[in-house]
């Protein structure tokens, strides 16, 4: 028989002020712990949701994003060519050649200093492929002019770029007509315009950087890999779904957070275990005469160790709870940083998903039975003379 | 001795201290009968408590025997120990040794969780156990909230609330007044008595060792 939980309950409130450190330690971690991961999870969350899984999105194969990647307008053409791009209702392919550039744009905020903005030149069928954006406010960009319509993050974070406003860039001055809302993907993070002014500007005639086509079928990229391995003229470029395209994109960058994120916690996790061990330690040091009377009346070594295994485990659990309900708030907030994928700023949202869950409760119950093992079993231990003679 | 119920049987025991063993009983034989009341007196270290370890069963003689009520404790595995002390040994101390965070109820309820019973019939025997010392109004109350006397009393129902046969006492009284350490002596007199336990207890206290049946003594590890 077990040695009843409300003695493990009451004692902690015996000693409150111990408990409720050790457990604001084993919070502080898991906070830190949660944070990095759902740091991470809204990168992936945020590029994935960009793409989607109906739209193939062809690209160089040795380029390491949109940026780097050159399609030819003849390499446009074969790829239009194929049956299973999409038509529209008009009879053209439901397709976007885009020309992806990055510029600079000072950040809101008197230190904040300039960071990369990803401008995007879209056909006209983008907004078909990409229903998720949307000019929620002003116009859309007429098509031929040096106009834009820019992202809602954008506007947000970057100064002058507001509707009505000017930006320089490309040799030439682009009007902000309006702004557009993509419903928190990535392209919430850039700025939109005519693909003919963007190639005109930066010298691009005859050239894009990615092309965009929705396929007649969803289940057809396989097919379509198998043209381009087919054709001489495609080989070099590879075609892959929208969505897994950007996902590839947040790879790195939610890796980075998360292995760095890792790190750091797993050293402040031995902060906390330590600080777990000691307050176990004098739990079993202030209880020795207690252990040994329960001993003696017969409850067994094991039994003794359950309790103050128990103990220590409810303490980690009470901080991962605490502690995954503060970072939980944390999903109310965005934060902007640098994508590396695209080397441009990208705003996201922190995110909390039950794997996360899962991971903090694990990583807590693990710093509870590493920080209470050693003492639980000192408790077991104990000679049951010794223990109470010290009386 | 026929209905003998604790046999000792030519125990030494010596404790190690770094290199060297301390001699604390040498070649002790003693017999107790069951329902005996036996006072163990003697000078401090004169191994006194350590000879009641022995008897309870929570240590083991370095020679010798110590058989009580059949079993040969010494060949006991520390779990079958444990599990032997649960049904046959009630532990009197001489701070009481009660959980401070525990009721007298759940104190007395400690020893019960070792057996089979239900919860109901767990409560029937913290009940009477309390009954039985006098505490039934103060079953609620936390040991703080009790006097030395009555946390001793408390202690008295956890030793006997699964009914062993062998109640053993450290001190009882050592730590009480005179009229608490008298109403302790009467009680575990009528625990004798009434309820037929047998009952071996250290005491310096001569008053103590007026109410026991048998009182031998112990000096530096010898039985007189």
């Amino acid at each position: 028989m077990k040695i009843p939980l409300k003695y493990t309950l009451r004692n902690f409130r015996s000693r409150r002020l111990t408990t409720a450190i050790t457990i604001t330690g084993i919070t502080l971690v898991v906070f830190v712990f949660t944070a990095v991961l759902m740091l991470a999870a809204g990168v992936r969350k945020t590029l994935v949701a960009t793409g989607s899984t109906e739209n193939v999105i062809v690209a160089r194969k040795s380029a390491q994003g949109e940026i780097s990647s050159i399609i030819l307008n003849e390499t446009y053409n074969i790829v239009m060519s194929l049956p299973q791009v999409a038509k529209g209702s008009d009879g053209k392919p439901v397709a976007s050649g885009d020309v992806v550039v990055v510029i600079n744009l000072p950040k809101i905020g008197a230190e904040a200093g300039i960071s990369n903005v990803t401008v995007r030149g879209v056909s006209q069928a983008a907004f078909q492929l990409r229903p998720q954006v949307r000019v929620v406010e002003g116009r859309m960009f007429n098509w031929g002019a040096r106009e834009v319509v820019v992202g809602s993050s954008i506007t947000r974070r970057f100064e002058g770029v507001q509707l009505g406003s000017t930006i320089k860039f490309g040799g030439d001055v682009w009007s902000v007509v309006g702004r557009t809302d993509a419903g928190g993907t990535g392209f919430d993070s850039e700025i939109w315009g005519d693909v003919s002014q963007l190639q005109d500007a930066f010298s691009r005639q005859g050239a894009f950087s990615t092309l965009t086509f929705r396929m007649t079928n969803p289940d057809q990229l396989d097919q379509i890999k198998r043209a381009f391995e087919e054709d001489n003229r495609l080989q070099q470029f590879e075609p892959k779904t929208e969505k897994a395209f950007f996902e590839e994109q947040s790879q790195f960058m939610a890796i980075f957070i998360e292995v760095l994120g890792i790190f750091i916690t797993v050293f402040f996790s031995v902060g906390a275990i330590i600080g777990a061990m000691i307050t176990m330690y004098a739990a079993v040091a202030n209880r020795t005469v207690e252990i040994g009377t329960l001993r003696a009346i017969g409850f067994r070594r094991r039994s003794v160790l359950a309790a103050f295994m128990t103990e220590s485990l409810l303490i980690a659990l009470i901080g991962a709870a605490i502690g995954l309900f503060m970072a939980s708030g944390l999903q109310f907030f965005t934060v902007s940083t640098m994508n590396w994928g695209s080397f441009s700023e990208l705003e996201f949202s922190f995110t909390l998903t039950v794997e996360i869950l899962t991971y903090a409760v694990v990583f807590a119950i693990l710093m509870g039975i590493t920080g209470g093992f050693l003492p639980a079993v000192r408790a077991a231990r104990l000679n049951i003379v010794n223990a109470l003679r010290s009386a | 001795m026929a209905n003998s119920i604790i046999q000792v049987e030519n125990v030494s025991k010596a404790y190690r201290r770094d290199t060297f063993d301390i001699p604390v009983l040498n070649n002790i034989s003693l017999s107790v009968s069951e329902g005996d009341f036996l006072g163990l007196m003697g000078p401090s270290g004169s191994g006194k408590t350590t000879l009641l370890n022995l008897v309870a069963g929570i240590d083991r003689p370095s020679k010798g025997r110590v058989v009580v009520g059949g079993t040969d404790i010494g060949t006991l595995s520390e779990t079958a120990l444990a599990k032997w002390r649960a049904t046959h040994v009630g532990f009197i101390f001489q701070f009481y040794n009660l959980i401070p965070v525990l009721t007298a109820y759940e104190n007395v309820e400690l020893p019960l969780l070792l057996t089979s019973l239900s919860k109901a019939e767990r409560k029937k025997h913290v009940e009477f156990a309390l009954q039985v010392v006098g505490l039934a109004d103060r079953m609620y109350h936390y040991p703080k909230q009790l006097s030395g006397g009555q946390e001793q009393r408390v202690a008295i129902a956890r030793a006997i609330a699964t009914d062993p046969t062998l109640l053993v006492a450290d001190e009882p009284t050592g730590d009480l007044d005179k009229q608490s350490a008298e109403e302790i002596l009467t009680l575990l007199e009528r625990l004798n008595k009434e309820f037929k336990k047998t009952i071996v207890m250290v005491t310096h206290d001569p008053r103590a060792a007026e109410k026991a049946h048998t009182v031998r003594h112990l000096d530096k590890g010898e039985l007189k």
